[in-house]
Order: C-alpha cells, then structure tokens, then sequence
C-alpha cells in the first residue's frame, strides 16, 4: 500500500497554488537537488546557493507545470539549466573541473576510505571533459535510462550511449593507470 | 554496469555530503514565501492552516484521526496529506514558535476535503502514476516527531526570534519578521516616580512599517508600532537653535489632551542646527549591502540600488563611498571610489544580484574596517547597512551584535539601518544595531521614501551634532499627579544614567527634530487614576519654585568629546492653545496609540483622530500629513468589523 500521494498529484495541486502541497514536494526532492547540483558544481557551498536558487526557481515556476512531462524530468531539467546557467554566469567552470569535492575532502579526512573514494573520483572527474561529468551524473549517479539523460539534457539518446561510452573509456584508461602506477 | 561504473557510482555516492540542515529549512522557507509572492496574497483562511504554531496541536489532532480509520484508501488518502502538510510546518522553523493561538477550525475542514473530494481522485491517480523518485516515508509517526523535534533547536540559535507577533494570523506575510517593543509605559503616581529619564529616537522605521502594513489593507501587529516614532516621522516648525555654542533648541508646550478632558500633553520638542552644506567636513560612506537571496524581491536589492541612485546625486564630489556586500559570505563590490565618478558607482550597484544566505557578521566587520580605512582627520565615517534584517549567519544573537556595534561606535564610525521588504524583517535586530551603533535605523518601502529618508534629510541623518542625547523631566507634585510618557518605551533609561556618561543614548542629526509627549493630569483633576496616599507625605515644604509644573534637563554630547553638557528648562503652567504642529503631533500620538490597543483612548477612535489631524494639515510641503490621514482611513475601516 503507497503512503505517498505521487509526486504527479503534488505538482498538479502545488500549480494550482496549494502550498503545503508544494512545501512536501519540495522537501520530498530537496536531497534529490542538492545531489544533482554538488556533482554538477563540484563544490558543497555552490550547490547550497544553487540549491537556494532552484527551489527559488521552482516555486514560480511550478504554476507552469501542466503534467506533460513527467515531474522527476521536469524537475531534472529545471536542476540542470540552473547549474548550466551558474557556470557560465560566475565561471566556476574551471574550478569545478579542477577541484570536486576539495572542500569535503578537508572536512571528511578522517574517514580514509571516503578520502580514498574522493581522490579517485577527483582524479576520474578532473580528467573528463563536463558534457561527460554531466552525463555521468545523471545516468550513473541518478539511474537514469539514457533516452531520460538525454530529453533532460537535450542532446539525443544515442549522444548519450557515445559520451557513456567516453566516460567508460576514461574510466578504464585510469584503471590501467592505477595498475600501472602500483 | 561494469565494475568501472560501479566503483565510479560508489565514489559518487560516498563523496556527496548531506545539504546544510539550516541551509535546507531557510532555502525551503524562502521558496514557500516567493510561492506565496508568485500566488498573489493568499486567503488569510488557508495560511493559518499552514502557519507553524498550531503544528503540535495540529497534527495530534490528525494523528488521532488517522489512527481511527479503518478503510485502507481513505487512510492513504488521508496520510498523505498529513505529510503534506507535516512538510509544511517543518520547512518554516524559524518562524516564532509563540504560543499557538487557539486551534482554528481546518482541522475539520481538512478532513472533510480529505475524505469528501480527494479520497476518490487520490485512489485512482496513485496506482496509474508511480512516483519513481519517492522515498518511502519510514512511517507517519516517525515522520512527525522527526520534524517536530527539529524545530526547538532551529529555534534555539534564533533567540531573537521569541518575541511575539500579535496580529500573527492576520499578517501573512510576515511570518518570520521580529519586533522590538516593550510593554507602553504606564501611569505614573509623581508622588511614587516623580523623575522621568529617556534616551532621544530620531528612527522612523515604525511608522513607515505601519504604513506599509495598512496599505496592504492590514492592520499592523500592535508591537510594530513606536510611537515617538510616528511622531517623529513628521517635520514639525520649530525654531531653530540660536547662537553658536548650542547644537539644537529646545521647547516645551502645554495643551489639552485631544482624549482626555481631565489631563493635559506637555510637548517637548528639539530642533537640531541646520546643516551647513557649504563647508561640511567630507563623508566617507560605507555601503553594507545584504545580498542575500531573500533580497531578490523587487521591493528589496532593486528598490534598494534604486535609493542608492538617489542618494549619489547629494553627495558632494569630495565625499568617497565604497561598497560591501554580504550573503555567504562577505566581499568589498566597491574600493573607497569619489563620489563625483557617478557611473562607476551607479555600476558597481547595478551589478549585484541577490543569493546566498546571510553573513550580517561578517558584513559588518568587513565594512567597518573599510570605513577605518578611508577615515582621515575631520572626516565623516559612516556605515550604511541595507537589509532585510535577517541575519542568519554568524552571529545572530543580538546581544553578541550589540556587544560588536557598541564597540565599533567608540572608534566614532556612524551606523545606519535601512530596512527592506517586509516577511523576514527583523526589526529587533535592526534597533539593536542602530541604537547601539550611533545611528538611527528607517524603513523603506518605496521610492518616495527613499527620497526622504536619503536625500532630504541626507544631511541630518549623516551630520551627527549632538550624541548621546537625553532627557530627563522631573515633574512638581505639588502640580502634576500623575504622568505617563507616550512612546520611548525602547528607550526609558533609569534615573541615575542621566547623569552617566558612560550609557549610551540617542544622537541627534543637522537638522534632526525630535518631539517628546507626556500626558499629564494637573493635581485635583478628576481624571486622577491613582488615589492619593493615606499615609504619604503631604504638602512638599515651600518652595520657591511651586509653581512650575515640571523642569526639563537635556544632556548632550558634542560630538568627539567624551564628557556632556546640560541643558535646563523650568515649564510654567501656562496652558496654550495648541499650534497646527502641536495638534498634529497629538493626533499622531492617539492614532499610534489606537493601533497598539492602549487602554488610555476611551472613547476617542480613529474618526477622532482623522479630524484633528485634518484641522492640523498646514501646508504639508510634501504630503507626509496627507499620507497620514489616508493610513488613519484605512486603519478606521481594517477595524470597525
């Protein structure tokens, strides 16, 4: 038995202007944005601030919402354009590419393991181009099929299977690399 | 997914921290309230459903009721709507948890939509529309307790956040907005008290909230209004201080009461020198300004960049101005720049944009040592703080603030406060920081305001001639039996701080009036509220001076000395006719009073006040009377259902 009221039926009732429908709505997917946005910025306070913005975002643009994509998609969208946006505004491009998680590495050093992940995914993520670090953040960080990466990032699904394919090979490459290094 | 992917998806997973808990309750609430902006005004009736204090009750009541059902639909229907709304009061812990006003009826109105039009609609949606992204909720009961237990910490770091709201129910937007007030000064026997001290306010924030409130066809919570700050929100026509050792003159008038035939007002009023721009000492201007996200709104950063404009054509090419702006974190917009290069300063303004919370702390540390920076001999330094008044980073405990202001003000760096936008206005915080800054804290609410605020009074609200203002008035018993000071309720001193230097108090500006009224209740009056004492002392012994009816002290420092002078004046009995201004002055004191509920108005009421204060107009210049018989309209018709 579902507990839940859909999230179809929470947007339907928050565009129509029920607030505490779009008050649940948005605190059933706050971590779902707070997720997308840190691995799309790279950095844990951008993605507070763009976190800030999106639900700022979403709550003039949930009147527009008319149920013709499904919400998660929607909601996706919305995420990603705002951290598209963000990186051309203030040009934090460059430091996303350089520097993922370097914050929370400080913070979390003395889980080792973490510490461990972090360096590996830093390295992995430093070395890959960002239409690539998007893309992977959306079908493996988010299970998403890649015809969904793709409407969410408006390229087509096969531009998704290839640049999988890319993120694949990096991640490969990096494996021999570490074989390599000992 | 291969071994590569999933190493790559685990590495992801263990290296995304969990979002800010504060950050997510500030982020939530802000977006609630630009849903509520994007809606247009709510109908009162369904936001008190969602208001925070009835959460308890609330949702006791909706847990009791779901536990009754039986039916499987009508309970998913019905839970799902408690999380609904259990997520409505958990993103809002920093409202003010008061003391909920009594549980309103959409309890029941809850469960009738729940049950009558949603149950079927519910039912049927849900199986056709998975939601894929949902996480299962661990239970209801876990799901309640475990925001509602969130919310006294939240509460905790926000102390100045306790002091209640009145009018809550009735003021929707302004859920999350603090004001500073104290409970209105009372009858005084002067046989018991015959001393009165008070430290001098030039602020006009109150009246201007008020005005806001009403023309937004509500009433304003009784602890938003100050009186003596509606009174002085007004230009009055006093004389001006003659000669050159005195800064501000001073005169005291006696007239009867508008609402009480048996006692009489005595106006003391004070008129500061006015500004000689000609040779002025040159002004450095720190602009502090809040970025934050909540700023975004278009009565806030644009109104704001807006006044700023205004403000630049007064200024004088010598003057410098720099700008610091804080939301995160704090940063220098703007290096000390003249103010003759206007363009570079209208475009410094004109690039920011609001985001990020509030590090008000920060903010005002990097903006005071900026104005060190640009301080040279004779020089003006002033910081002038733009805000919503909600600082939610760093410290946010006023008295921590407080303790940081006092100390900056010794280094003679002036402080003002200008509010923006109303929901999140912290007015506590705001008096805090001007009445222990040598400042003076306004409220704007639109361009006209800006425009008098900044530009017609830029001199008097940048040109301290006077500090540390006060006023003591020790009334004769053998005259006056009881008084009761109206207004100045945030600013009454103890008797013994007249005399000490050391405590702080109200600074006067170039051109600055400020206007004080007591009400008075001559000896014998049958207006008399106390009796008199059987066994207190009788007929004071002769006195040469039996026949004034109070004497007025004033002490002040000049500005850059540390010691105060005194000024003097006995009041004589003589019971005037009062002037237009003193007419106005005393509609203004009984419309003020009205709107905080006082129980000294009898059957005086808001149509009383509209007429005094339309046979008191004068030629109001620039309107502000006008504005103020149209607010005195509006409150009338707010009440009288």
């Amino acid at each position: 038995m579902r507990l839940e009221v859909s999230d179809g039926d929470l947007a339907r009732q928050a565009a129509a202007g029920d607030r505490a429908a779009f008050a649940a709505l948005l605190n059933r997917h706050y971590d779902l944005i707070f997720r997308v946005a840190f691995r799309f910025s790279g950095h844990r306070q951008d993605a507070e601030d763009l976190t800030q913005e999106i639900c700022l975002q979403l709550a003039q643009k949930i009147s527009g919402w008319e149920g013709q994509a499904k919400l998660t998609t929607w909601l996706y969208r919305v995420i990603v354009n705002a951290c598209h946006d963000r990186r051309r505004r203030d040009a934090t491009y460059s430091r996303a590419a350089a520097g993922w998680g370097e914050v929370e590495l400080s913070a979390r050093q003395a889980a080792s393991e973490q510490a461990e992940a972090q360096d590996w995914l830093g390295a992995a993520l430093a070395e890959m181009p960002p239409t690539l670090r998007d893309t992977a953040a959306l079908t493996v960080g988010e299970d998403l099929t890649h015809a969904q990466a793709g409407e969410i990032l408006g390229v087509s699904e096969g531009t998704i299977s290839w640049r999988m394919a890319e993120v694949k090979k990096h991640l490969r490459e990096m494996a021999q690399k570490e074989m390599t290094d000992g | 997914m291969d071994d590569d992917l999933k190493r790559f998806r685990q590495a992801m997973d263990e290296t995304t921290p969990e979002p800010s808990a504060k950050r997510r309750a500030e982020n939530l609430d802000a977006a609630l309230k630009k849903f509520d902006l994007s809606q247009g005004l709510e109908d009162p009736a369904r936001l008190t459903q969602d208001r925070a204090p009835q959460a308890r009750g609330f949702l006791r009541g909706l847990k009791k009721m779901i536990t009754g059902f039986k039916n499987p639909i009508s309970l998913a229907a019905t839970s799902s709507l408690a999380v609904a709304s259990v997520a409505a009061f958990a993103v809002l812990p920093n409202v003010n948890w008061n003391p909920a006003p009594p549980l309103p009826a959409p309890v029941s109105d809850f469960q009738g939509r729940a049950l009558e039009s949603d149950v079927a609609d519910l039912a049927v949606t849900q199986e056709l529309e998975a939601a894929p992204v949902a996480t299962p909720l661990p239970s209801r009961e876990e799901a309640a307790t475990a925001r509602i237990k969130r919310a006294p910490v939240v509460q905790q770091s926000q102390p100045q956040h306790t002091e209640s709201i009145g009018a809550g129910a009735a003021y929707p937007e302004a859920d999350t907005e603090a004001y500073s007030n104290d409970v209105a000064n009372r009858v005084v026997a002067t046989s018991e008290n015959s001393v009165s001290t008070f430290s001098i306010d030039v602020d006009t924030a109150s009246y201007s909230l008020i005005r806001s409130s009403l023309t937004n066809g509500r009433v304003p919570p009784a602890d938003a209004v100050r009186v003596e700050e509606m009174i002085n929100y007004f230009p009055y026509d006093y004389a001006p201080p003659v000669g050159e050792n005195v800064p501000f003159s001073t005169s005291v008038a006696v007239f009867a009461t508008p609402w009480n035939s048996g006692t009489q007002l005595m106006r003391i009023g004070l008129q500061g020198k006015m500004p000689l721009t000609e040779d002025r000492p040159p002004l450095n201007l720190v602009f502090l300004i809040d970025t934050s996200g909540s700023m975004e709104a278009a009565n806030k950063l644009p109104l704001l960049i807006q006044a700023f404009g205004l403000m630049l054509r007064s200024l004088d090419p010598l003057d410098e101005v720099a700008i610091v702006t804080y939301a995160g974190s704090a940063g220098e917009v703007l290096a000390p720049t003249p103010a003759g290069e206007r363009d570079k300063i209208m475009a410094a303004l004109q690039n920011l944009s609001a985001g990020g919370s509030t590090a008000g702390q920060a903010g005002l540390q990097q903006a005071y040592a900026v104005a060190e920076k640009m301080t040279q001999d004779g020089e003006v330094n002033r910081v002038i703080l733009a805000t919503d008044g909600d600082f939610n980073v760093g410290i946010s405990d006023p008295e921590a603030l407080k303790e940081f202001i006092a100390e900056k003000s010794r280094t003679e760096t002036y402080l003002s406060v200008l509010g923006f936008g109303r929901g999140n206005l912290d007015d506590r915080v705001m008096q805090t920081l001007a009445q222990n800054g040598n400042g003076h804290a306004a409220y704007i609410d639109t361009l006209a305001e800006a425009q008098k605020v900044l530009n017609d009074q830029l001199s008097g609200a940048l040109f301290p001639i006077a500090n540390d203002v006060k006023v003591q008035v020790e009334f004769n018993p053998a005259m006056i039996s009881e008084y009761r000071l109206i207004g100045y309720e945030t600013r009454i001193l103890a008797r013994a701080d007249f005399n000490n230097d050391a405590v702080d108090a109200g600074e006067v500006g170039a051109g600055h009036q400020v206007t004080a009224v007591y009400e008075i209740t001559p000896v014998g009056s049958p207006a008399t509220l106390n009796d008199p004492l059987r066994y207190g002392a009788e007929t004071p012994v002769e006195n040469p001076n039996r026949d004034e009816i109070a004497f007025v002290k004033l002490r002040y420092k000049v500005p850059g000395e540390a010691e105060s002078r005194l000024l003097e004046m006995p009041v004589a009995p003589s019971l005037a006719t009062p002037d237009q201004d003193g007419r106005f002055a005393a509609a203004i004191a009984g419309f003020g009073q009205l709107l905080r509920g006082s129980s000294h108005m009898g059957d005086w009421g808001y149509q009383e006040a509209i007429d005094l204060a339309n046979g008191a107009k004068g030629n109001d210049p620039f309107g502000y009377r006008a504005e103020a018989i149209t607010l005195m309209r509006l409150a009338k018709t707010l009440t009288e259902n």
